[in-house]
């Protein structure tokens, strides 16, 4: 392996955002994962959610744990500070991340071995404080990067390459994203690029723990007869609840559509969740019902996929711990240090 | 003032007291009102709480060292045992020296076969007057307690005015409260009084050789310490003995970082789920800009490896407060030792070394906890602060906490926007200066550079991913040079010469300090004369290999098995194991003068550090 910069070659075509960057700008290093990888098309996915919001690039603290889906931060944003951390630990890393400096958006990918098995801990502490971030488990149901081996999201009866049937209960992460209080979850599918790019918009959008998890097939251990987290497998069983549209600004509504059709969710900074129902009965921001439904069609063998729960008004780590308003690392020797007139009056009450 | 002092008897000057307690009883605020009353009188103290790793049942022993000396350390040995738990009677009884005294309930009368033909015994039926004067039961436990502070107060010549004005601070605002703890005292006092021959042969007598010290746990010193040097964001999960520095840099938080227009927090505390989260948060934190930093006892170090790897490798700073209990595993989680030294040092997989810091007491705590800041800014990596349960939970007498109004951060090589936009070259481990200490810039900084990939992979200068040999080597010479550079800039060790040129010296480092200079003083008197050099932080200053190469034998003092920080100096200065003589105490108890005395002199004759001549003109 070996880093390959990326020519820049900006075509004068190339259409810009309204910052002036053409979607080039929001991209990183030439990926050195698998043809036909599933993660490669999240980090596309990534990279256009973030030119359609018109994000500066280096506003952006990429964060990551070990695997090919934890390498792909290289792949996109290269004006952005990137932290490929230890194996499970992105949450954490974020988490200091987030304290020191709140302005920043916080982008954390991860794979499902990464956040369901040996980081497990840290994926649900870190939704229960409610990190502002956008937390996203590329779910291959293997290791890629060992080479195949079962991860904890791997279904139970799904067949490794080898032959192996898995015997073991899956983790299911939006399940337990939902149980531990994030309030923006998502389930979307590498395949499914227009399905995918909103659900990102709306998590970097949301005010709180975002968490999406995106079905990212492994072409080279985890593609075949047999897998339940194959391509093939995931387009027949995938039944999306809804169709998402991040709209920011005014949100005229331009296509007909029946009553009850649409539904408008306005996130705390203004930002609409344009939601088409393709369910009528599922409402995205009842977190019971959202889980009871999601038991009810994985029973049922759906993977269910679209925007499954948002709270327009989330709290986060900021509020809860009542920070200042100034970025932690900001604050300077006056507002940090109680200098030696105060020290003189600890040292008295200690006599 | 009361008296003159009577210094008829040689041994009130090194009066030593032991508390048997049963843990939870409540008597914890009537040790410390005894404490503080001596303290008060300007007598100097050392007090320390023996306790087991229970809430409520189990016994426990405060023990106050006085000392007309001002030693601080542990002594050894009992001159007056206050033996309040029948559990421990025995024990208690046989601890007492000869000719030292027994102050017991005597309520319930015990067989002669209890007591020993060579001390003095002291009964006062304390719980047959609680029982005659409170009906509640709490209440009777509660003023036994300050009914035998009465007592004692007659037999040592405590100044009543003193306890007084205490429990009036103590209960300020709340008067009855006040008034009922006033009498209980005069109660045992007045019993004592008129029952007992006061004062004993132990007595204080007022003194100024307190002077403007303070009296403060370790813990909350560091955790002070932490404020002072710019920490914004702490990370830790709870563990003994360490929880009380996290919760002491949240008291002085509160205290001092609270914006006053609104309230709100200029520092953030977050109780991790684990050591693995704590060090992981601090890691992220620093990696963005702020001063962050953990809390942590053993098992939370072995926890914290992998990341701690990641610091060095990577180059993030990281602040982490050892404070030291018996290991190995669990160990004894209430008492002390220095074992932690070589996992600190050389803590992760890989190659590798970080900077590790010994406070001796709380003063040193405070400085070294702001100090730590700076040098993981400046170096970019692990800093260990090592604390023991003895300086951490115990309350020292100690030099006040002094702070100079202009010193200010020193956040380390860090480019600026202003400095990318003027064209100076960014490669993050570049080393720019040839001090092995590279540049890093922190996220969001500029548009359009100094963004860099952060990784626990090998990188080359301009942090760009490689697995070439020639640029991993390059790598990690470079990360050797840093180290190299830091010598200079961790703490210098202190050297205290001997009264006479000496052909053996000792090295010594942390809370073996106080009982050290007991020891010396002692050892002196015998004519066994040895410079000591106190370390105060890894690496080694080259003072420290200078101090070696004068003498011919160097006893190293330790609290730990198997002799960790001798290990690391044969290591890192190549020095021949026979030149250092190990002497180590690691029953979990905080070791003592009269055990480094003895086990020195034991030695010494063999070693033949008997004084040198005066050396000829
Ligand atoms: C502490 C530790 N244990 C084991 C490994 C080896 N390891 C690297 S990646 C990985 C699994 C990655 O799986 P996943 O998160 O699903 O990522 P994928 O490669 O499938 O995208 C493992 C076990 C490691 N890097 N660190
Ligand atoms: S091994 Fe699997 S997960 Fe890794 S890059 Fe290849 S296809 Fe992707
Ligand atoms: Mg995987």
């Amino acid at each position: 392996m070996s880093f390959l910069p990326k020519p820049k070659l900006h075509h004068p075509k190339l259409p810009t955002n309204a910052l002036g960057f053409t979607r080039r700008d929001y991209e990183g290093a030439i990926s050195t994962l698998c043809a036909g990888c599933g993660h490669d098309s999240i980090s596309a996915a990534i990279i256009q959610a973030c030119f359609d919001l018109d994000i500066e690039p280096h506003r952006v603290a990429k964060m990551s744990g070990i695997g090919c889906s934890s390498k792909t931060p290289d792949y996109f944003l290269g004006a952005s500070h990137g932290f490929n951390s230890v194996h499970g630990r992105m949450p954490s890393v974020l988490t200091g991340a987030n304290l020191a400096n709140r302005e920043l958006i916080y982008l954390g990918v991860s794979g499902d071995g990464d956040s369901a098995s040996i980081g497990l801990g840290q994926f649900a502490h870190s939704l229960r404080r409610g990190v502002n971030m956008t937390y996203i488990v590329e779910n291959n149901g293997v290791y890629g990067l060992t080479k195949g081996q079962f991860s904890a999201t791997s279904d139970k009866g799904s067949k490794a390459k080898k032959g192996t049937i898995n015997a073991d209960e899956p983790i299911d992460l939006v399940g337990m994203a939902l149980q531990l209080g994030a309030t923006y979850v998502g389930r979307g599918f590498s395949g499914d690029k227009d399905q995918l790019v909103p659900l990102i918009k709306g998590a970097i959008r949301h005010g709180g723990a975002a968490f999406i998890d995106c079905i990212s097939p492994c072409v080279a251990f985890n593609n075949h007869e047999g897998s339940t987290k194959s391509y093939d497998f995931v387009r027949e069983h995938n039944e999306a609840v809804n169709r998402l549209d991040v709209i920011l600004g005014r949100a005229p509504i331009t296509t007909a559509y029946g009553p009850g059709e649409l539904r408008d969710v306005v996130q705390h900074d203004g930002s609409v969740l344009r939601l088409r129902k393709l369910h009528s009965d599922y409402d995205p921001t009842d977190r019971v019902a959202a889980m009871n439904y999601l038991q009810e069609r994985k029973a049922a063998g759906e993977i269910v996929t679209g925007l499954l729960y948002v709270d327009p008004e989330p709290s986060d780590l900021h509020a809860s711990q009542n920070t200042v308003a100034l970025p932690l690392n900001r604050l300077d020797d006056a507002a940090l240090c109680p200098g030696a007139a105060a020290l003189a009056r600890v040292n008295a009450g200690l006599r | 003032m009361v008296g003159t002092h009577a210094a008829a008897d040689k041994r009130d000057e090194r009066l030593r007291r032991q508390f048997a307690n049963v843990n939870g009883s409540g008597s914890a605020s009537a040790n410390q009102l005894f404490a503080k009353s001596i303290l008060r009188m300007g007598i100097p103290i050392a007090s320390r709480n023996i306790f087991p790793s229970n809430i409520q049942g189990l016994p426990t022993w405060f023990e106050v060292r006085v000392s007309g000396e001002g030693h601080l350390g542990r002594r050894g040995g009992v001159d007056l045992m206050v033996a309040m738990n029948p559990q421990t009677w025995d024990r208690d009884v046989a601890e007492i020296d000869p000719g030292g005294y027994l102050f017991y309930d005597s309520t319930k009368p015990l067989p002669q076969s209890k007591f020993r033909a060579d001390i003095n015994v002291i009964g006062v039926p304390l719980t047959q007057m609680c029982n005659a004067a409170y009906t509640d039961s709490r209440q009777r436990q509660l003023f036994k307690n300050i009914i035998y502070v009465g007592a004692l107060s007659a037999l040592l010549q405590i100044e009543p005015k003193v306890i007084e004005t205490l429990l009036t601070e103590q209960f300020k605002g709340k008067e009855r409260l006040a008034k009922s703890n006033q009498d209980a005292f005069h109660m045992g006092r007045d019993w004592a009084l008129a029952n007992l021959e006061c004062p004993i042969g132990l007595r204080l007598a007022p003194s100024d050789k307190v002077g403007d010290r303070i009296y403060v746990d370790g813990n909350s010193a560091a955790g002070l310490g932490a404020v002072y040097g710019g920490a914004t964001v702490c990370a830790w999960y709870p563990i003994t003995p360490s929880t009380s520095l996290a919760e002491g840099f949240e008291r002085y938080c509160k205290r001092f970082r609270t914006e006053p227009e609104t309230g709100r927090k200029r520092y953030a505390i977050v109780q991790a789920e684990d050591e693995l989260a704590s060090i992981g948060m601090v890691i992220g934190a620093s990696w963005n800009g702020a001063r962050a930093f953990t809390a942590t006892s053993g098992p939370g170090i072995s926890l914290m490896q992998e990341f701690v790897g990641l610091s060095y490798f990577a180059e993030i700073p990281s602040v982490i407060f050892d404070v030291q209990r018996a290991g190995p595993s669990t160990g004894m989680p209430t008492r002390t030792q220095q074992s932690d030294v070589l996992a600190a040092a050389y803590a992760s997989h890989g190659d590798t070394k970080h900077l590790v810091l010994f406070p001796e007491d709380p003063r040193e705590c405070f400085e070294m906890g702001a100090q730590a800041f700076d040098l993981a800014d400046r170096f970019q990596q692990p800093v260990f602060v090592l604390l023991d349960l003895d300086i951490g939970m115990n309350d020292w007498l100690c030099e006040p906490f002094a702070w100079d109004d202009s010193r200010r951060m020193d956040r380390g090589k860090v480019m600026t926007a202003e400095e990318l936009e003027a064209g100076q070259v960014f490669g993050r481990y570049l080393d720019a200066d040839g001090d092995g200490v590279p540049y890093r810039t922190y996220p969001g900084t500029h548009p359009s550079k100094g963004a860099f990939f952060t990784r626990g992979t090998s990188r080359d200068r301009f942090a760009k991913y490689t697995e070439q040999g020639a640029a991993y080597v390059d790598n990690m010479q470079r990360l050797l040079r840093k180290f190299e550079t830091a010598k200079a800039h961790v703490p210098r060790p202190v050297e205290r010469p001997a009264a006479q040129p000496a052909r053996a010296g000792v090295l010594y480092y942390g809370s073996s300090s106080a009982a050290m200079t007991e020891a010396l003083a002692a050892l002196e008197a015998e004519g066994v004369h040895l410079d000591a050099l106190r370390i105060r932080a890894f690496p080694f200053h080259d003072d420290v290999l200078d101090f070696i190469a004068r003498h011919d034998k160097v006893f190293v003092v330790e609290q730990n098995r198997d002799a960790q920080l001798r290990t690391l100096l044969m290591t890192e200065g190549g020095i021949d194991a026979a030149r250092l003589v190990p002497i180590l105490h690691y029953d979990g108890t905080p070791i003592t003068a009269r055990f480094i005395h003895a086990a020195i002199a034991d030695k010494a004759p063999v070693l033949n550090v008997v004084p040198m001549r005066k050396a000829a003109p």
